[in-house]
């Protein structure tokens, strides 16, 4: 657990928590850092095991390791097993590695099964203070609760699981602070949407961001792990905002979360994480989201984004060479022109799911713009809730009927439709408002074009067959 | 892995920003449980057409780029999903040295840890290398490790900076984890007064 010392220089949340982990430092600054936390899934976990038994090494700690399939599960009936045999064998191949290494699994039928994303926190997991990583990029979701999280690939996966460490060079840090009040019907994606717009693709790599600011405090911690999720589509290594009551009331009561007195003195201790107010970051930016607009990316990448109000850039606007050739490719990818309104571009598919927003309050928003109306009859609409439990909470308030009786389909929890390793996937040239986090060429299907927007926004979108600016529309309160 | 001290080799030039690994592999490889044979996937969305062909337009499928050990490349390289078998499939494809002005995180930490260089270099910097690459017939670069300098296809020498324990690493071929495993006391020390043990 993270302590702050009473003397010595201010420190923020992120130096707080790496300087606690650090088990040894070489020469070069480079430090092997202590890991705390372990999720493994499916994808990028069997070659990990596979090198961990040509070694002849084994789990170091397996008791800091929970596995759950999540990637490749289909949405549909499960119980007859997965018909395609390569996802088979993937989802096979984790159930035994689990086994024979000793580690807590949760299958494609298991009650707590889920995104590995939505999972982790949902299940106490994920804790402040604490350093997690797992072999997905999303990892930096984790960070919403103040812990430092994010993505590994295989080799580090297995580096991990054989030695609970990480060699890590500190990077430098940024602090984002969002200022002012969000306005009404605007979401945390719209928060980081606009966000990435601003500061660019790229205008986190080499960054650990720390998020803060009164727009942040604001926030549930679903809505701020949805910023957190996103951490990575900037290039940051990891996202993370400074743990408070919002932080200690979710946790409360969760299954891996401490309890009783234990989660008292936990409580006192993550509160001393909070970055010293005279702290320093490397580079600080403030964003306002004071005149903040519902947001639709428009290109192929998360930074190709734009205010619903608006429209289609012209890639001759932009200043940078690169910038302009990268957006002619994104229009002749997304088959779209410099000056259409977003509002005028007509959608074919839209997928409320992901890591990104498909939790319990995600499904909520959503299903308040749905209740009462019917999907744009030309439009086919996905619900993937984020986690078997999302998926209990919800049927026990009723949203899946309201989803249902709109006319969207009614699906199990996995990844889905965000990276199509499953079934679910874009036919070529079908447009998809998603809530997904990546609008790359080819994300949800070969060929296929991603928006990338709020469940609210994505409703809407299903309802109306394009775009709507989501805060014109009248609402009506959900009916359980 | 094997030791690395240099590479020398023809040169490829992939000059677009933001190459994200869902274009240098897409998903539906990612199925498989083994950790060779990726190269024949690369950039496959990009490489080939619907029906398997090669599309003309793609630099990759250059005749002078073919053999190439060398890629140049567009800011941000390798932005996006943690997937290694985006190292891996440019590595099996023939690559064992990338120079960009930037690199996606988690994509750089892959490379070093399989023994691919990824170089970072300013961007004027990159733009100059790229336009000293003759594209009709092809063009030789070294990356030397040792010393930590490119020597461009003109002779001229631009030096880099590269993270000590990896290119040590590199350099040797070691075994990570057998050399993390030499901190075990550490480790073992950490969990006792965090109470972790």
């Amino acid at each position: 657990m993270a302590s702050t010392a009473p003397q010595g220089p201010p420190k923020a949340l992120y130096d707080k928590i790496f300087d606690d982990h650090v088990v040894a430092r070489q020469p070069d600054g480079t430090c092997i850092l202590y890991i705390d936390r372990h999720l493994v899934h499916e994808v990028t976990s069997p070659q990990a095991f596979e090198g961990l038994r040509l070694a002849g090494r084994k789990v170091r700690a397996p008791e800091k390791t929970l596995a759950v399939v999540d990637h490749n599960v289909p949405t549909t009936d499960r119980r007859e097993g997965i018909a395609d045999p390569e996802s088979r064998l993937q989802v096979e191949t984790l159930a035994k590695n689990a086994k024979d290494f000793g580690i807590e699994y949760y299958n494609e039928l298991d009650v707590r099964q889920g995104i590995v994303h939505v999972i982790g926190p949902e299940q106490g997991f994920t804790l402040p203070g604490t350093t997690i990583v797992c072999g997905d990029s999303h990892t930096s979701t984790h960070g919403a609760f103040g812990a430092l999280a994010h993505g590994i690939g295989t080799s580090e996966v297995e580096h991990v699981l054989a030695t609970q460490t990480l060699y890590q060079q500190r990077p430098r840090t940024m602090l984002l602070e969002l200022a002012g009040d969000l306005p009404a019907g605007l979401t945390a994606k719209d928060v980081i949407l606009g966000a990435i717009g601003q500061v660019g693709v790229d205008g986190g790599v080499g960054y650990v961001v720390e998020y803060a600011g009164d727009a942040i405090r604001a926030l549930s911690m679903e809505e701020r792990m949805t910023v957190c999720n996103m951490s990575i589509e900037w290039g940051a290594r990891a996202g993370m905002i400074a743990p408070d009551d919002t932080t200690f009331a979710y946790l409360e009561g969760r299954e891996h979360a401490p309890r009783g007195a234990a989660f008292e003195r936990a409580v006192e201790d993550w509160r001393s994480l909070a970055s010293d107010p005279e702290a320093e970051y490397d580079t600080h930016v403030v964003v306002d989201v004071t005149e903040l607009v519902p947001q639709v990316t428009w290109g192929t990448n998360p930074g190709m984004v734009v205010p619903v109000t608006g429209a289609v850039p012209d890639p001759a606007s932009f200043e940078d060479a690169d910038d302009r050739i990268a957006a002619e490719r994104a229009l002749r990818y997304m088959d779209l022109r410099a000056g259409q309104r977003i509002e005028d571009i007509r959608v074919d598919r839209v997928f409320i799911g992901s890591c990104t927003n498909a939790r319990i309050e995600d499904l909520r928003a959503a299903a308040a713009i749905v209740a009462g109306q019917k999907v744009d009859e030309r439009v086919k609409a996905l619900v993937v809730p984020g986690s078997a439990t999302v998926r209990r909470q919800a049927e026990e308030e009723g949203l899946d009927r309201v989803f249902l009786d709109a006319g969207f389909e009614w699906r199990l929890a996995g990844c889905s439709m965000c990276l199509g390793m499953n079934p679910d996937i874009l036919a070529p040239g079908e447009r998809c408002a998603s809530t997904s986090n990546r609008n790359f060429e080819g994300r949800q299907g070969r060929g296929g074009r991603t928006h990338l927007v709020s469940p609210q926004m994505a409703a809407a979108a299903a309802l109306h067959g394009r775009f709507v600016d989501v805060r014109t529309l009248d609402r009506e309160p959900v009916t359980a | 892995m094997k030791p690395l001290r240099e590479v020398t080799g023809t040169v490829a030039v992939l000059d677009r920003p933001d190459v994200d690994t869902d274009q240098i592999i897409p998903k539906q490889f990612l199925k498989r449980i083994e950790r060779t044979g990726y190269g024949q996937f690369l950039f496959f969305d990009w490489r080939l057409d619907e029906n398997g062909d090669e599309r003309p337009g793609f630099e990759l499928n250059r005749q002078e780029f073919r053999s190439a050990s060398i890629l140049l490349a567009g800011r941000n390289f390798g932005c996006g999903s943690s997937r290694e078998h985006a190292a891996w499939a440019l590595q099996d494809y023939g690559f064992d040295a990338i120079i960009a002005p930037s690199f996606g995180d988690i994509f750089r930490t892959n490379a070093g840890k399989i023994g691919m260089l990824a170089i970072a270099l300013p961007a004027d910097e990159v733009e100059r290398l790229m336009e000293s690459v003759d594209l009709d017939s092809g063009s030789e670069m070294r990356v030397d490790l040792e010393r930590r300098v490119i020597v461009a296809p003109d002779g001229r020498e631009v030096a880099f900076d590269f993270d000590e324990t990896t290119r040590h690493r590199i350099l040797h071929g070691l075994d990570e984890i057998a050399l993390t495993l030499q901190h075990e006391d550490a480790i073992a020390a950490y969990e006792t007064a965090h109470g972790l043990a």
